[in-house]
């Protein structure tokens, strides 16, 4: 591991500063940051220790959203009252990643901003189009079995690894953060980005941003929600395919419905297609079907993961048939 | 003759001795290899090949000696000329030949492990790259069969006419499996802290399991007498195999602390046991049972393909488990070898069995229901008189018992064979057994006992215990040998000055040591007896050497025998695998202590579910290595993966084993465990999984 400088600031216009410097990381919790650093693939010469800024609370706000600090820790927000009670999705999500102790040090900030699992990515002594632009991605030709089915690129088949910001994209969620400039405020889904040709760019992030706060908005009937996550081992493990759904019923009618997927793409991927066939129709599992089969018909799966297309099929009408309590 | 009584349980756990070394452990006063306080010691950090074949062309270490605080760095032009030895794995810094991906090309030695890993990381490698081959396949042109399998088993076996026999046979199972490479992983990576005398004697704390044969490595690489060189090896966190020859953490440690003039501390990184400290081969493997419709074996054939490296070949025993765990009139096991641009496979828990189980085992569920049988009672009928292949009378044999006790523990015999139709909700229900089995062998040790005035008892050999309980074992074997208490008796291991034994492995670490103390024990009783009791003031001192006893022809087989019951819940949308019950019971002979034998017995069979439904080396066909080399892409089974996992066994005695009637036990528990799964998947899904792991994906729209 490389030699680097350490700050702790106190206020948030003072780590904005800082991270102008050259080579500069904002550290979280570093339960992904520093192991990057251990494997060499990242460098910094400059750490930012976010930990002591006072951005540490989850605060529900007049409008009836709830305001989530971006340093308060994974296993604190999934512990939340108002967000076991109003978004159980949330918290799901957030007890599906990791481990007890990477949860209780990791902080929801970095969560957003924590790098792909590709295998490739993270070794050094291998081409990866996201950590070395233009150096060639052997995952396409090599090992993609867990990597993405929707929305790759020649460049990128990377996959997001948070299960977290699969819940957030699917409550419509924002994010909130600090330039020199001044604030800026994104979409969960304007923040990820597909890899295209800039698969470097996980983000929408501008250079030097510091997020500051995460804002899930009001929605009423997400406390009919869920996270279902598969994976290779009960736990501890990445998803293969996760899923993120919220139901609102008119009788035996989906009014309203929030559907995301994780481990398919760069970004967590909504599934706004399936979603406005869904919308208005019955809530049947042949509705559910028929709706996952249109979303996954922009998928393009290599040799290797092809069994994603079925999984995330199964997976979502499987979590729609118990959200909305339609027999089996 | 076999006497089974009934099985042991809880109340001889409860009664068992805890471990006499458990408060050193956690209290943290045991120090392990790297712990040790030395003066003056720094550091070493290897510098590993990032191409599977070529030779090193130039290797630029300027920026690495400008690190703040490295001191050196070593590659093959400037390290030390060793000897040779039996181990080529071992010949370090030798050439420039590239024989496999993250072989060692250079070792960085710092003040710090942080400066002498910066000035690894800092090291440039440039290569002459040829183009590599790290894929095994049945078919390789350049398969070959080798001249024995580990240890020194015959590569080939044949009895009778097994093609006709399987041509005529009413009932035929042909199929192929296969298992990954895996990967060794104990908790305490492989370590050394090596210093150099100023009289040329070589000090090393190292983590092994069995510093007898490691000094004398040591000695014949550095050209010195055995008696120069003093390995010490106090507590090991575990090894599974892999520590069971000396590996490069030792050579290059020693090579470095040479170099250096200093001491020097050597512990691999989770990344390097990938590459550096041997891993199982995958394998490919035919079965061909032949049989009458009421399940009579009449054929059986087990056919052997897996991979070695070039620089060593290592066949691993996979087929032997055929050559004697079930009747069959006409037999043959082959093995064919390839070498391949990879590491050395080498020793990992049960080699042979293990995946030679899964394979066998699994074809025995295939037959049973081709034959429409139960599988418990299909094993039953296929039960040998006699060893297969050798005709010796078994020693003890008691795979019917565990197979029956196990059955009505489990609650067997309510099942219903039919493949996939029993449902809980989502999930799809199934249970399946397996045998296991496990040679039940000793090895030459010797033990010096020695009595003072006082009455305690002192024991010394170099035993060493890697985790398992050997310490406490073999305290109350030579607590009973002796008829004393525990807490009269004093003893010494880990320590390569002491009297040479045996290795802990091949599961007769216990059996080969705890033979030696009841030989000394018996000789210091006859010794104090002929004194009438009276002891000297300077005490008396016996050394026994068992080499005798264990080279005596035996006129049995000698097996340690299981059978493993399993229930697994498949998820019928996703196909996800849950184990909620595995259940094994053994007959291992006599049982020392039955606190730690459940905990290995229940450490095995957990590490045979993590082979069942996890562990799996993927090969990276473009760059010749592992893609998944750290704990994060190796799943092993973690907690949530391990529900109730039971051990027991059967009061077993067997006068014809050595002299602690006991048959070890720290293997026979992976043995099975991997079939049980796959059997129960089988039963509950109707997907018959052939290549392990048993992955989401090989169960997911099939069946």
């Amino acid at each position: 591991m490389k030699a680097f400088e350490y700050e702790r600031p106190v206020g948030v216009t003072e780590a904005v500063a800082l991270a102008r410097r050259a080579g500069s990381r904002f550290l979280g919790g570093g339960t992904n940051l520093v192991d990057l650093m251990k494997l060499g693939v990242e460098t910094p010469d400059l750490l930012v220790d976010l930990t002591g800024l006072d951005l540490a609370e989850v605060l529900e706000q007049p409008d009836g959203a709830l305001r989530i600090g971006a340093t308060v820790r994974n296993s604190d927000l999934s512990a939340n009252d108002a967000v076991r009670a109003r978004y159980p999705v949330l918290s799901q999500a957030l007890v599906a990643g990791a481990s007890g102790q990477l949860r209780n040090m990791a902080t929801v900030g970095g969560n957003m901003l924590q790098r792909t699992r590709c295998p490739y990515f993270q070794d050094v002594t291998k081409a990866c189009n996201k950590r070395v632009p233009g150096s060639g991605c052997p995952a396409r030709a090599g090992e993609h079995r867990n990597l993405a089915i929707l929305g790759a690129s020649e460049a990128c088949i990377a996959t997001s690894p948070s299960d977290f910001a699969v819940a957030l994209a699917a409550l419509d969620a924002g994010v909130t953060a600090l330039t020199t400039e001044g604030e800026v405020s994104l979409t969960v889904s304007d923040f990820f980005r597909l890899p295209g040709d800039e698969p470097q760019r996980d983000t929408n992030l501008p250079p030097g941003a510091l997020v500051t706060a995460l804002t899930v908005p009001r929605l009423d009937w997400a406390t009919r929600s869920a996270y279902r996550k598969v994976r290779d081992r009960a736990s501890y493990a990445f998803a293969l395919v996760s899923v993120a759904a919220a139901v609102d019923l008119d009788g035996d009618r989906v009014r309203d419905v929030r559907l995301a997927l994780g481990g398919v793409a760069h970004a967590p991927w909504r599934a706004t297609r399936a979603e406005e066939a869904l919308r208005g129709g019955p809530a049947t599992e042949e509705a559910f079907s028929a709706a996952l089969r249109g979303e996954l018909e922009a998928a393009e799966p290599l040799p290797h993961n092809g069994f994603k297309v079925d999984l995330a099929h199964n997976v979502a009408v499987r979590t729609l048939t118990e959200l909305t309590g339609v027999p089996a | 003759m076999n006497d089974v009584v009934r099985p042991v349980m809880q109340d001889a756990v409860a009664a068992a001795p805890t471990r006499v070394d458990g408060r050193d452990k956690v209290t943290g006063r045991a120090r392990y290899a790297v712990e040790h306080p030395v003066e003056d010691v720094v550091w070493a950090w290897p510098v590993t090949s990032t191409v599977a074949k070529g030779r090193v062309t130039e290797i630029d270490a300027s920026e690495a000696n400008g690190t703040e605080g490295v001191i050196a760095v070593l590659t093959h032009a400037n390290a030390p000329r060793l000897g040779e030895t039996d181990d080529a794995e071992l010949q370090l810094l030798q050439s420039d030949r590239v024989a496999y991906r993250g072989q060692v090309c250079a070792l960085v030695v710092g003040e710090t492990v942080e400066s002498a890993r910066a000035g690894a990381d800092a090291v440039r490698v440039r290569y002459d790259e040829a183009e590599h081959d790290v894929v095994l396949d049945a078919r390789h042109p350049a398969m070959f069969t080798p001249e024995k399998v580990n240890p020194g088993f015959p590569t080939d076996t044949s009895i009778g006419d097994p093609d006709t026999a399987f041509a005529v046979a009413a009932v035929q199972l042909d199929a192929t499996y296969t298992t990954p490479t895996e990967h060794n992983h104990a908790m305490e990576p492989h370590a050394t802290t090596a210093s150099w005398g100023a009289d040329g004697t070589l000090t090393l704390y190292d983590s092994n399991q069995g510093s007898t044969g490691v000094a004398r490595v040591m000695a014949d690489l550095f050209g010195l007498q055995v008696r120069a060189v003093h390995v010490i090896s106090e507590h090991v966190g575990g090894g599974f195999g892999s520590k069971g020859t000396p590996r490069p953490n030792i050579v290059l440690a020693a090579m470095a602390a040479q170099a250096v003039g200093r001491p020097v501390r050597l512990a691999l990184g989770r990344q390097h046991m990938f590459s550096l400290v041997g891993y199982r081969t995958p394998t490919i493997q035919r079965l061909r049972l032949g049989a009458t419709t009421d399940g009579v074996l009449r054929s059986l054939v087990h056919d052997v393909w897996e991979q070695t490296s070039t620089l060593d070949d290592f066949a691993e025993q996979t087929a032997v488990i055929s050559r004697m765990l079930y009747a069959a009139p006409a037999r043959r096991t082959t093995h064919r070898l390839v070498r391949l641009d990879v590491p050395t496979p080498s020793w990992m828990r049960a080699p042979g069995e293990a995946p030679g189980s899964f394979a066998l085992e699994s074809a025995m569920d295939e037959l049973a229901a081709a034959c429409d049988l139960d599988p418990v009672e299909l094993r039953v009928r296929n039960e040998p008189d006699v060893d297969p292949e050798s005709g010796k009378p078994f020693s003890s044999r008691n795979l019917v018992a565990c197979l029956r006790e196990g059955a009505r523990r489990f609650g067997w015999e309510q099942r219903d064979p039919t493949p996939g139709v029993r449902r809980d909700g989502r999930w799809l229900v199934g249970t399946g057994v397996a045998s296991s089995t496990y040679p039940a062998r000793t090895a030459p040790s010797q033990a010096r006992m020695s009595i003072g005035s006082d009455g305690v008892v002192t024991v010394e050999l170099n035993a060493v215990d890697i985790g398992t309980g050997s310490r406490t074992a073999l305290t109350q074997i030579a607590a009973e040998a002796m008829d004393l208490p525990t807490d009269r008796v004093r003893l010494r291991i880990g320590d390569s000055t002491l009297p040479p034994a045996m290795i802990a492995g091949g599961s007769m670490g216990l059996t080969s040591w705890g033979s030696a103390i009841v030989k000394g024990a018996r000789q210091l009783r006859e010794l104090v007896g002929r004194r009438d009791g009276a002891i000297p003031e300077d005490g008396l001192e016996v050394t026994a050497d068992t080499a005798e006893e264990v080279r005596a022809v035996s006129g049995y087989a000698r097996h340690a025998f299981g059978a493993q019951f399993c229930e697994v819940r498949v998820d019928a949308d996703t196909g996800e695998v849950r184990v909620p019950r595995l259940l094994g019971v053994f007959a291992v002979g006599r049982v020392i202590n039955a606190r730690t034998a459940r905990s290995q017995l229940v450490g095995g069979m957990t590490m045979g579910l993590s082979m069942a439904l996890h562990e799996e080396g993927v090969v990276d066909v473009q760059h010749g290595d592992n893609v998944n080399h750290d704990l994060a892409g190796y799943h092993i089974a973690a907690h949530a993966d391990v529900a109730d996992v039971d051990a027991m066994w059967l009061e077993e005695h067997d006068e014809h084993l050595n002299l602690v009637g006991a048959k070890g036990i720290g293997e026979i528990g992976i043995v099975g465990t991997a079939a049980a799964v796959a059997n129960a998947v089988h039963h509950a899904t109707g997907v018959r999984v052939r290549d392990l792991p048993i992955r989401v994906d090989r169960l997911l729209g099939r069946g």
